[in-house]
């Protein structure tokens, strides 16, 4: 129980971030994209101020044996760099600069209840997919 | 708007440090979305569940107090399709997105985590530069 309500206060806190950040609103995002326009740095505080916060953060939590609820931390294996990384990155990169959207401020902003939100998780949805198919052909 | 993003920032890495302390995962919004269907007993999918409802009363609560949220959205159509592909394809493959690798990855101190936020953040850049000074 303690597990579970602990998990649905990160995501509310997390939503709650990402909305009054304006992380949520694409324009914004965009914005600061465009560097080399009518730049907005907001986002850069944005993830300045998450970092700022998961740093030390992660680095007091990590010093225990296991987490509070679960017997252990699961946490990425990987250690290299390859081809994987660097192409998803990329494909990545050109679908939040197209769109403004990346997950997390997608997922969010369906409470909206409007198309686009809607449409962008979906196809998000399938395009994981075609990456699991694909993983698994290699 | 500078104190609004530090302040929202800082939710989003506390967000992110209280899911690890209490049950050991990783707040990577892709990684989440990711283990929602497939393969996966019950224990790995109802905490993402919950985490995803949490997320989207998080900003429904923000939509309440501030009477709707400001979204404008930037494309439209099939090239929200593509983008909505790429991203999903993208961060299944590089394994994370600016959540999984900006936030909490380069709160581990993950190389590979740093390298791909670099990555994406060029990229996201030129794409948009291409679209705004280039093409229109």
């Amino acid at each position: 129980m303690k597990y579970y309500l602990s998990v649905l206060i990160s995501g509310i806190l997390f939503g709650i971030g990402l909305a009054i950040s304006g992380m949520i609103n694409p324009q914004k995002v965009t914005d600061f994209l465009d560097v080399t326009g009518n730049w907005d740095p907001t986002l850069l505080f944005v993830m300045g101020g998450a970092v700022c916060i998961s740093l030390p953060g992660f680095y007091l939590v990590q010093r225990r044996e296991a987490p509070l609820f679960s017997t252990k931390f699961y946490l990425p294996s990987k250690k290299d760099l390859d081809i994987p990384l660097i192409l998803g990155a990329t494909l990545f990169g050109a679908g939040w600069g197209l769109a403004g959207y990346c997950p997390g401020p997608a997922i969010a902003s369906l409470v909206s209840l409007t198309a686009e939100p809607i449409v962008f998780v979906l196809a998000m949805l399938v395009g994981q997919h075609l990456a699991k198919m694909f993983e698994a052909k290699n | 708007m500078i104190i609004m993003g530090l302040s929202g920032g800082a939710l989003i890495g506390l967000s992110s440090v209280i899911l690890l302390a209490s049950s050991g995962r990783i707040a990577g919004i892709s990684g989440i979305l990711g283990g929602l269907y497939g393969k996966w007993n019950d224990v790995e999918r109802y905490w993402r569940i919950i985490f995803m409802l949490g997320l989207i009363a998080g900003s429904g609560i923000v939509a309440v107090i501030n009477n709707g949220l400001v979204i404008t959205q930037q494309t439209s159509g099939i090239y929200l399709v593509i983008a909505g592909l790429l991203v999903g394809f993208g961060t299944r493959l590089g394994s994370g997105c600016t959540s999984g690798h900006g936030v909490c990855g380069l709160g581990r101190r993950s190389k590979r985590s740093f390298v791909a936020t670099l990555i994406f953040m060029a990229i996201a850049i030129i794409v948009v530069y291409v679209i705004r000074h280039l093409i229109s």
